[in-house]
């Protein structure tokens, strides 16, 4: 357990799905921590101080050191507190955990925001098109109830949270069952596991977080 | 330490297939390295690398692991004998990793949007890479390599790049050096060591296959 649990901050957006991975990450490894809520419309002194490359939330502080990107984070928790691994000791395995995190970061949650954000049909459909070549992979690739195996979850299972955000809080339908059986299945199991669902937003918060974050794009394209 | 079930799929002016070369070369690992031609992907790629269809891909004993810096920190873990290509220090270490993505995220592109980039949009182009690369140079600040006093995992990730610094400095008309003199010096400091100056092509070649490359796409 943290020896100095006092010293754990994460400052975060409610809604965020990258704020949400770190927060299972460390609640399966039973760290408390203070939590601080920042806003992405007017970002406080503190995130741009301890992430001045990018100004994004989340961002770990232990021990008054500052670590930003959301899988870079897991990566330090489990690094850090060794019980309940989040990633195998096998390093062929911790390969192919980091490959699937990542192809989550670089194809799947990138087309599921433009799912998500996009008002124009045509835009729609490319961006639907585009989600579900993704996720293809991502069905093959699922063997057990969890990508980290039948009782545990892993890194992978952490970077897809963002599936059970939109398809069983927001209930935005990505998928149907029928479409991806085996991911629909995961999505709900995932959702419901215990630490998960601890975590979870409501549907109204995660509301409050598109809009938020629609804004911030928004503004961020006329600058 | 011969390796007989080491294979690298490559393509020989590709920063990402150059960082996985110094890697194996850090480690002292020898392994086949077979050239890729982008026009017609061989069945093995497209088998070993389905995803995504992209060198470089790492197979070790007929598995394979595919993404650079991914490849790169396997390598470190399945051979964990020194030097080691990653810092001890959990802290230092989540460093590495953060500043290996934004290698990542920036370089490439940036690279790119210069030695192809023409007309109007150069300026703005020049100006973002310029940023970038001093953006590294800032966390680089007064030490001899990214890690510290070691060699290791972010700059194995930036260094690659430097092979192209000649063509973008061509086709954009800007001095790296003027503009960030330590980096420049970081790239020398590297270029004196073995695994980077045998895994590195001349930056000549690289700007030769830069122009056959922009004429081929009509893009000068």
């Amino acid at each position: 357990m943290a020896s100095s649990q006092e010293e754990v901050t994460l400052l975060g957006v409610v809604g965020s799905p990258f704020l949400h991975r770190v927060q299972i990450a460390l609640k399966l490894k039973g760290i408390e921590y203070k939590y601080l809520e920042d806003d992405l419309n007017n970002k406080s002194d503190l995130l741009l101080k301890y992430n001045p490359v990018h100004k994004m939330i989340p961002v770990l502080v232990h021990n008054e050191k500052p670590i930003s990107e959301s899988l870079v984070i897991v990566e330090y928790i489990d690094d850090t507190w060794k019980q309940n691994p989040i990633l195998p000791s096998d390093p062929y395995q911790r390969a192919l955990a980091r490959f699937w995190a990542q192809f989550m970061d670089d194809k799947c949650v990138v087309a599921a925001a433009k799912f998500v954000l996009k008002v124009d049909e045509k835009e729609k459909e490319k961006a639907t098109e585009e989600l579900y070549e993704a996720l293809k992979f991502l069905e093959n690739e699922l063997k057990d109830k969890f990508f980290a195996g039948e009782e545990i979850i892993g890194f992978v299972d952490i970077a897809a949270v963002f599936i059970p955000l939109l398809q069983e809080v927001a209930q935005i339908q990505l998928f149907t069952s029928e479409k991806f059986p085996k991911l629909f299945k995961w999505s709900k199991d995932f959702y419901n596991h215990p630490v998960v669902k601890e975590i979870m937003p409501s549907k109204d918060q995660l509301f409050v977080y598109f809009k938020a974050r629609a804004q911030s794009l928004a503004a961020k394209k006329k600058n | 330490m011969a390796e007989a079930n080491v294979v690298l799929l490559d393509f020989w002016p590709s920063s990402y297939g150059m960082r996985v070369k110094i890697a194996l070369a850090e480690k002292g690992i020898t392994y086949e390295c077979k050239q890729e031609d982008f026009q017609a992907k061989s069945s093995l790629l497209l088998e070993t690398n389905p995803v995504h269809k992209m060198i470089p891909v790492l197979i070790h004993n007929g598995k394979p692991i595919c993404e650079s810096l991914n490849i790169v920190q396997y390598i470190d873990e399945a051979w964990n004998h020194k030097p080691s290509l990653l810092p001890s220090d959990l802290y230092k270490r989540s460093q590495a990793r953060f500043w290996g993505d934004y290698i990542d995220k920036n370089v490439y592109n940036s690279v790119k949007r210069v030695w192809t980039g023409k007309g109007k949009e150069q300026e703005e182009h020049n100006k973002q890479f310029i940023e970038c690369l001093k953006t590294l140079e800032d966390e680089l600040a007064n030490k001899p390599y990214f890690g510290g006093e070691d060699f290791g995992y972010v700059d194995v990730a930036l260094v690659p790049f430097t092979s192209w610094f000649y063509t973008v400095e061509t086709f954009g008309k800007l001095s790296i050096e003027e503009e960030c003199p330590k980096l420049v010096a970081w790239a020398k400091r590297c270029m004196q060591k073995d695994s980077v100056a045998t895994s590195l092509p001349h930056p000549h070649k690289i700007y030769a296959f830069a122009l056959q490359y922009k004429q081929r796409h009509g893009l000068e």
